[in-house]
């Protein structure tokens, strides 16, 4: 009986490996050599610590009215003091303190309706891709006909139904996103499951449920996790759109849409009541739009490389 | 033992696979006849080769031998028990006896799974050992295929092509199969490499006494390992038989044309007109 | 064939580096190799072998950040490094023309055969072809009649997917044959078609090397292809050229060891021989280049000069050299 195991070693003799770097450690590297992407990603850290630290950092409560100073300019307008540094609104609220404390709010839609309509749209979009048939044609008419609808219109037919409120919103929101992730985990899903490494596992034993969610699911997360992250600030414009309609948020909670309504009609008298939750809006979208794209660019070659 | 004289571990008669190609409810049914009655017996530790083209059905005759797929007529019969007709639970029973290794060893391993977690996978999905049991056997087999312990735990992408078609190798032993279906396993490979693998092979065909269904297109490779050889062309077994009679003595012209066609470094500059 | 006569290619140092010029990886250094007028010369090498950049530095097709670099590259007696850009690419496509491995991937799929030989017509075909659209069919047709393609002008209208493998291949030759080239370079023409299919492309490159005194570059890593089909062997490990000589010389009496090793490693070679003959250890990297000859970690006769000192290419004939300290039967 040869021993095939000093045979084999017998043969790669001499074979070293490169030095093996781990994923997160290439992922990193591809990922800090475009610019943006790392500016995206700081302002993220920005509007994250914020978001914690609201209660530090905010110089005064978001709610609370100050009618002594009501529709006060910034500080760098005649007429403004430090003591509410970009101004106030018509009833007096700080504004700094309500950007601030609105970062939480807006931060939590995006990640709460992302985070529904991923996981939705993953599991949706997995049956749909794997089972094909019937299952797919069903799930595939449906998320058609959702996405026949303008999304905002969608979203108010949703919060009419449900009703106006934060919460409500954020499921509307998630429902409105949920198509885009059905199909695109299906088209993953599709491309993913004749490769031979899923065959190899399916002639292992491996039953349907472990086949996808085990084997198939973590090979598709990449266009996912990119979608995430642009959705991310879809989310965020949704809910300003629907605070702004005065369907989400309800005064006087700080979210940034509803501010932006409140102060319309102020636009000629009092304009950085305006311009500071648009502002706010601009440059939180920008910061998930620029890592989205870091991301995509960070995760797509590194799949081209790993098929050779 | 004379193993001839056994029953034959894996029997085929009448295989046929045919695919239906849309045409509309009305149209014509154009029917892809991918396998057409395809019958033979491969007994336990011996080769079987499969040499074809492209088109010739080889693919289609291992998706039916793995059980991915069904026949649309005839038996494929392991150990005398008729594998065709069975349902989706003796299938899942049956799947630790057949095997399989692929031609692409960039697309066949999971590149999310480490090399410990590609081996001791398909003990997992039997449910079979502990997790020190599996991890054990998984190190056992790395040794076995000439790989070392530090491999255990680091990626596919970091190892070349002729390591990764060892870890498929050692993952469709680790349910220690009767057969293994290799589909193409050396022709993505370098010379030197393709002889590696070989040797591994044919090193752990004797120790294991595993049988192999070599699906190849290189009659030279073919002629090295094979005990017998089916050619197939276009769905059909046109010639079969034991690896000399069909070196020494083809009868079927595609055989002959086959061999004709295969390059040899014995024979030189027969393509100038001299 | 007049061995005095200047050799219709001639590289000599060649060296490709890719990498930053502080840290260069080389691809190609040191290399060496003629082509004579209508010969056909087979590079013979692995993976990471160089044999492919080697020839697409030939076309000028090499990109940044690779360097190229040679003390001579001579094609027809004209030195192509030292050419004005628009002149290389004049000879670059027509008088040295490329076909690839997988021919569905080297032709367009958008367009049809017809408009892609026409294109290559007009671009690389002599006055009289281009003169109107209708002597560029006929020329068109005439190249599809020469690769042995029946009914052409039922297929200038085809898609390349309407096309089987071969076909598609042998449409490739056509459109490399427009420019009436003095060399053709095949890199791994026949690995993605049938044994078949494989026997017929290369009895038509020798056809046509006969009948138009066309030389040919024969990339590949299949030695038996190289037995059949081509005069001469230049093989080539880790981006140099280890051994040179005609076919026979190569693989009856092989000098160099990596030589030996390659042949060793075929099923063919001992028939009836069961175990496979292999040679230890991996390809060195563009990083971990041994410091002497690039084979000696993994050579069965290395010795210790081997292992201090990068062996030359001694020639030993006009066309025959073995880059070795210790080459087989000199002893």
């Amino acid at each position: 009986m040869p021993d095939v195991a000093h045979a084999a070693a017998l043969a790669l003799r001499g074979e070293t490996n490169a030095v093996p770097t781990s994923r997160t450690g290439e992922f990193w590297r591809a990922f800090s050599q475009n610019r943006g992407a790392l500016v995206g990603l700081a302002l993220v850290g920005v509007l994250v610590a914020l978001a914690i630290a609201a209660g530090f950092l905010a110089p005064h409560s978001p709610i609370e009215q100050f009618r002594d100073f009501e529709l006060a300019p910034p500080f760098w307008h005649a007429g403004g003091t430090l003591r509410f540094p970009l101004g106030t609104d018509a009833v007096g609220r700080d504004i700094l303190s309500r950007i601030v404390y609105g970062t939480r709010l807006s931060l939590l839609i995006g990640t709460i309706s992302v985070v529904i309509s991923l996981t939705l749209g993953c599991v949706l979009g997995l049956l749909a891709g794997y089972f094909r048939g019937i299952v797919d044609t069903a799930i595939m008419r449906l998320m058609d006909v959702m996405l026949a609808l303008p999304s905002l219109l969608l979203a108010i037919a949703v919060v009419a139904i449900l009703g106006p409120g934060l919460i409500n919103a954020m499921y509307a929101i998630a429902i409105v996103l949920l198509p885009h992730y059905v199909r695109l985990a299906r088209a993953a899903v599709i491309a993913e499951a004749g490769r031979e490494y899923v065959t190899s596992s399916r002639i292992a034993g491996a039953g349907a449920f472990r086949l996808m969610f085990a084997t198939i699911l973590p090979n598709c997360m990449a266009p996912l996790i990119v979608q995430a992250t642009l959705g991310f600030s879809n989310a965020i414009l949704d809910a300003a759109a629907l605070g702004f309609l005065g369907l989400g948020a309800q005064p006087p909670t700080p979210e940034w849409g509803a501010m932006l309504a409140s102060a319309l009609e102020f636009i000629q008298r009092a304009p950085w009541v305006v311009t500071s939750p648009g502002l706010a809006i601009l440059i939180t979208v920008l910061a998930f739009n620029l890592t989205g794209d870091g991301l995509r660019d960070a995760l797509d070659p590194k799949l081209r490389r790993s098929t050779a | 033992m004379n193993a001839l004289a056994s029953a034959p571990m894996l029997e085929a008669r009448a295989l046929t696979r045919h695919y239906r190609l849309p045409g509309g409810r009305f149209a014509k049914r154009n029917v892809v006849r991918a396998l057409d009655g395809v019958s033979f017996t491969l007994h336990a530790g011996r080769t079987l080769a499969v040499v074809g083209e492209s088109g010739s059905g080889k693919s289609t005759l291992a998706r039916q031998v793995t059980m991915i797929e069904m026949p649309t007529s005839g038996e494929l019969l392991l150990d005398g028990r008729d594998v065709a007709r069975a349902t989706p639970a003796e299938r899942r029973a049956l799947r630790p006896q057949v095997q399989m290794v692929f031609q692409n060893p960039y697309a066949s391993l999971n590149p999310r799974r480490t090399v410990g977690a590609l081996l001791e996978e398909p003990l997992a999905i039997q449910r079979r050992g502990s997790r020190t049991e599996r991890r054990d056997a998984a190190l056992a087999m790395l040794a076995k295929v000439g790989l070392r312990a530090e491999h255990y735990s680091r990626y596919p992408h970091m190892f070349s092509g002729g390591q990764r078609q060892r870890i498929a190798v050692a993952r469709a032993l680790m349910l220690n199969p009767r057969l293994v279906v290799a589909d193409e396993p050396i022709s993505a490979l370098d010379v030197s490499t393709q002889a590696q693998v070989l040797n591994l092979l044919a090193d752990l065909q004797q120790a294991f006494g595993v049988a192999y269904l070599f699906i190849a297109h290189n009659l030279q490779v073919v002629r090295l390992i094979a005990d017998d050889v089916i050619v197939m062309h276009h769905g059909e077994a046109v010639e079969q038989g034991p690896k000399d009679a069909i070196f020494d003595d083809p009868r079927h012209p595609y055989t002959k044309s086959l061999l004709a066609s295969t390059p040899s470094i014995h024979r030189r500059r027969r393509n100038t007109p001299s | 064939m007049n061995a005095r006569a200047t050799p219709l290619v001639n590289v000599s140092d060649l060296r490709i580096d890719f990498g930053t010029p502080e840290r260069p990886l080389p691809a190609v250094e040191d290399v060496d190799f003629t082509i004579e007028t209508g010969e056909i010369v087979g590079l013979v090498g692995e993976s990471g072998s160089g044999k492919s950049v080697t020839a697409l530095a030939l076309m000028g097709l090499v990109d940044a950040p690779g360097r190229v670099r040679a003390a001579r590259m001579q094609f027809a007696g004209r030195d192509l490094m030292k050419l004005r850009e628009d002149e290389r690419r004049r000879i670059a496509g027509r008088d040295i023309a490329m076909i690839f491995q997988d021919p569905h991937a080297s032709l367009d799929p958008c367009y049809t055969v017809g408009y892609q030989l026409d294109e290559a017509i007009k671009l690389h075909g002599n006055t009289s072809d281009r003169a109107s659209a209708t002597t560029r069919r006929a020329r068109a047709c005439a190249l599809l009649r020469e690769v042995d393609i029946r009914e052409p002008e039922a297929r200038l209208s085809a898609y390349p997917h309407q096309l089987s493998g071969g076909m598609a291949q042998r449409v490739m030759i056509a459109i490399a044959l427009a420019g009436r080239p003095r060399l053709l370079i095949a890199d791994e023409p026949t690995t993605a078609l049938d044994v078949t299919v494989q026997a017929q492309v290369l009895a038509l490159l020798s056809r046509l090397r006969a009948e138009r005194a066309m030389a040919i570059l024969l990339i590949t890593h299949d030695l038996a292809v190289v037995a059949e089909t081509a005069d001469r062997v230049v093989v080539m490990y880790a981006g140099q050229v280890m051994e040179t000589g005609s076919v026979p010389e190569i693989f009856d009496a092989p000098r160099h060891p990596y030589t030996q090793a390659l042949l060793d490693a075929l099923p063919e070679h001992e028939p009836g021989r069961m175990r496979l003959r292999t040679i230890p250890g991996v390809v060195p990297g563009a990083r971990d280049r041994p410091a002497g000859c690039l084979l000696a970690p993994r050579c069965a006769f290395a010795q210790e000069l081997c292992a201090a000192a990068r062996p030359a290419l001694r020639m030993l004939a006009p066309h025959a050299g073995v880059r070795c300290h210790f080459p087989l039967g000199a002893r």
